[in-house]
């Protein structure tokens, strides 16, 4: 994009906004989100990251993005991922290896379940959800 | 969805103590009974970290958060909630008494942390300036460039009530001002990341997880000063914080919101990253001054400090990565809404490193004024291993350590300088009763004496002396005398060391003296270690009643300074033993004793 001016940053953060909160909107695409800052890769977020693409590639589902984010916090349970998906409670996981990212895939993305003893809570509210700007 | 509801049982190990399994089998077995265990999956998760309340219970997708749940009441949960819709009222999360609210929006009343600057940390992708944007990002800039005048901005800093995050606490709205005022044509913006505390991560995470926010803050600090340039310090050995903020940087170039003429307001603005090789005393502020200059990092005197004579002998405003990722907020939210945040004295949050000796290790970012306790036993949820709370340490090694009677303290820039610590960067490193006082101090100077620039005398030759008479006094050759010796070296470095580092390296040690004098007297005057860390002052034996002879031991031990026969009482050889610990991990009986 070429640069902008002060209008059309807003026009794009309308934008971005939007898309932003789709993803909570039924039947929208899901979202696989991995906390990849240094703590959580090297707790094994890359393996993590392998361990979905490839789960992901097996069951040939391609209606998911798979993306990255900073550190949550939860260093004690790293890697942690948060699993976005239309109809289901939106969770964050904790101590996601390779294996249980498969077991999310199966469990969680294919038949609805959640899946039991990864999940935790995230350690504070979203203050930019909750007062929606200014 | 696939499940009509999701229970979620708390299974941490403080709610599993009391009964949470209990619950989450009586909530199987009421589903059953009703005939919905097809319709509602019940799980098991981890520690919900709100220990003091549990066990918990959360029902989705209403986000009902029931407290202090009994095994009878799954029934209830189960008949009521998720068969007729409403929820069991005299469970849920009481805020206050008056009023009963349960939903997870409200957050902040039932959980301890609160996030501003890591508001975005876990949240976006840092790789995506759209992802920024979207949630508020430079909005602050927007009005410092178009609806604000210099003036404006400064106000609003100091009405805001934010201090410098990088320790000393000085208030941000001065540095500003200070520089704004300087009669120069050339003017800087620093970013301090030159993280260096060990255990500290705060301003790593805040860069990795979210760059833009401290592009946008140093962007405004420009605008609001009257420079055209920044730089960014950061240590070498942060390589993938330094990727992440030059993608950002490209980013924001290519939006038009760094370089020249920024979203067509006339201002020019730009960044540039400026490594270090990981210096200790380039975290000082004019230490780090010299290293962007390109010379050897070494604190200068101030006055003149560097708001007035800074980077290139121009007026300069340095702060710190989290002081900078608060910057945005309060442009964008405003002072009042900030200042709302805090205690009287110390306004927002502050960011700690958790780690030690705790069950939930972590970043955590809570309002000034939240309590030591809160922060070790309710968010990090206590000692682990049901250990004992021995004390934190708060402040790294410039810091010192407070002691269980310290826990209510709450915490803001005074109360930690009362109780004889300080803010410091946010490291807090916790002990338990395992650890030795003396051994922490002799880490902390080993660290100090290591990263002296070596410029100034009573740091070079102070921290080298204390190193001195710590390390006689683990090995047992202390006397009394050194306790006075070592108080005196730490005043005289206080007074007459040229920087914050050589000002603080006693710290430690003068802090550990004052709340742990027995456990130095210990090792002085009985040549005892009572925490069994000090190698030289320990021996291990075997108890003759509970030894079996399973000849563990002596098959685990390096140097074979174990003996005796099967199935009988086993000896260690006192002079060729090495005090490594392995016989006393080793064995299953509880047979080994540490003297």
């Amino acid at each position: 994009m070429a640069k902008m001016t002060l209008e059309e940053l807003r026009k794009l953060r309308q934008q971005v906004q939007g898309d932003l909160q789709k993803r909570d909107i039924e039947g929208k695409d899901s979202r696989i989100i991995i906390g990849m800052g240094t703590c959580g890769i090297a707790a094994g977020a890359k393996e993590t990251l392998d361990g979905f693409l490839s789960a992901l590639d097996e069951k040939k589902i391609t209606n998911i993005s798979v993306t990255q984010t900073g550190c949550m916090g939860l260093c004690y349970v790293e890697p942690t991922v948060e699993v976005i998906v239309p109809n289901m409670p939106t969770v964050i996981y904790g101590k996601v290896d390779k294996e249980t990212a498969k077991k999310i895939i199966e469990e969680h993305i294919g038949a609805g379940r959640l899946v039991t003893d990864h999940i935790y809570d995230r350690p504070a509210a979203d203050i930019i959800k909750k007062d929606g700007g200014r | 969805m696939a499940f009509r509801n999701y229970i979620l049982v708390c299974g941490g190990t403080a709610c599993e103590s009391i009964k949470s399994d209990q619950i989450y089998k009586n909530l199987i077995k009421a589903c059953e009974d009703h005939g919905i265990a097809d319709e509602v999956q019940i799980v098991k998760t981890g520690c919900f970290g709100f220990c003091e309340q549990g066990p918990i219970v959360k029902v989705l997708p209403e986000d009902a958060f029931y407290v202090k749940v009994e095994p009878k009441d799954a029934e209830e949960i189960i008949a009521e909630h998720v068969i007729k819709g409403r929820q069991v009222e005299r469970l849920l999360y009481d805020k206050s008494s008056s009023t009963r609210h349960a939903r997870v929006e409200d957050i902040q009343f039932y959980q301890k942390q609160f996030r501003i600057v890591l508001r975005n940390c876990g949240f976006i992708n840092p790789e995506s300036i759209d992802e920024y944007i979207a949630r508020e990002g430079y909005q602050g800039l927007e009005r410092a460039l178009f609806e604000m005048t210099s003036e404006d901005i400064i106000e609003e800093l100091k009405n805001s009530g934010l201090r410098g995050r990088g320790g000393a606490g000085f208030p941000t709205w001065m540095k500003w001002n200070f520089t704004r005022q300087a009669k120069e044509d050339i003017k800087y913006v620093v970013c301090n990341a030159d993280e260096g505390d060990p255990g500290a991560y705060m301003d790593r995470s805040t860069l990795e997880g979210d760059p833009h926010s401290v592009i946008e803050a140093m962007t405004i600090c420009g605008k609001t000063i009257g420079a055209h340039k920044g730089y960014i310090y950061i240590r070498a050995e942060y390589p993938l914080a330094i990727d992440r903020l030059e993608i950002a940087m490209q980013q924001a170039r290519e939006y038009g919101l760094l370089g020249k003429d920024i979203l067509g307001s006339g201002f020019d603005f730009d960044i540039e990253i400026r490594l270090g090789a990981g210096a200790f005393v380039c975290g000082e502020e004019t230490a780090l001054l010299q290293s962007i200059e390109g010379k050897r990092g070494m604190p200068q005197p101030r006055p003149p400090f560097p708001a007035v004579k800074g980077l290139w002998g121009k007026p300069t405003v340095i702060n710190n990565v989290e002081t900078w990722a608060n910057i945005p907020v309060i442009i964008t939210r405003g002072a009042t809404w900030f200042s709302k945040i805090g205690t009287s004295d110390s306004k927002g949050t502050k960011v700690f490193a958790l780690t030690g000796k705790i069950r939930n290790s972590g970043l955590v970012e809570v309002p000034m004024g939240t309590t030591l306790r809160d922060i070790i036993f309710d968010i990090g949820g206590g000692i682990a291993g049901g250990k004992k709370f021995k004390a934190v340490q708060t402040g790294g090694p410039s810091g010192g350590v407070l002691t269980e009677e310290y826990l209510d303290t709450p915490i803001d820039f005074g109360s930690l300088v009362k109780a004889g610590s300080m803010m410091g960067s946010g490291g807090m490193i916790v002990m338990d009763e395992d650890d030795c006082i003396v051994d922490v101090a002799k880490f902390y100077l080993d660290f100090s004496v290591d990263e002296s620039c070596g410029k100034c005398a009573p740091c070079r030759i102070g921290g080298k002396s204390l190193h001195r008479i710590l390390e006689k006094i683990t090995k047992g050759n202390g006397v009394i005398e050194d306790i006075a010796t070592m108080e005196a070296i730490g005043e005289a470095m206080k007074k007459g060391s040229l920087c914050a580092l050589g000002q603080t390296t006693p710290n430690p040690i003068l802090s550990s003296l004052e709340h742990f004098k027995d456990e130095y007297l210990a090792h002085i005057e009985d040549k005892k270690c009572p925490s069994g860390t000090c190698k030289d002052l320990i021996s291990y034996w075997i108890l003759e009643d509970k030894c079996t002879g399973c000849t563990i031991c002596a098959r685990k031990c390096p140097v074979d300074a174990i003996s005796g026969a099967r199935k009988e009482i086993h000896v260690i050889d006192q002079a060729a033993c090495t005090q490594c610990g392995v016989c006393y991990e080793m064995c299953r009986f509880d047979a080994i004793e540490i003297r």
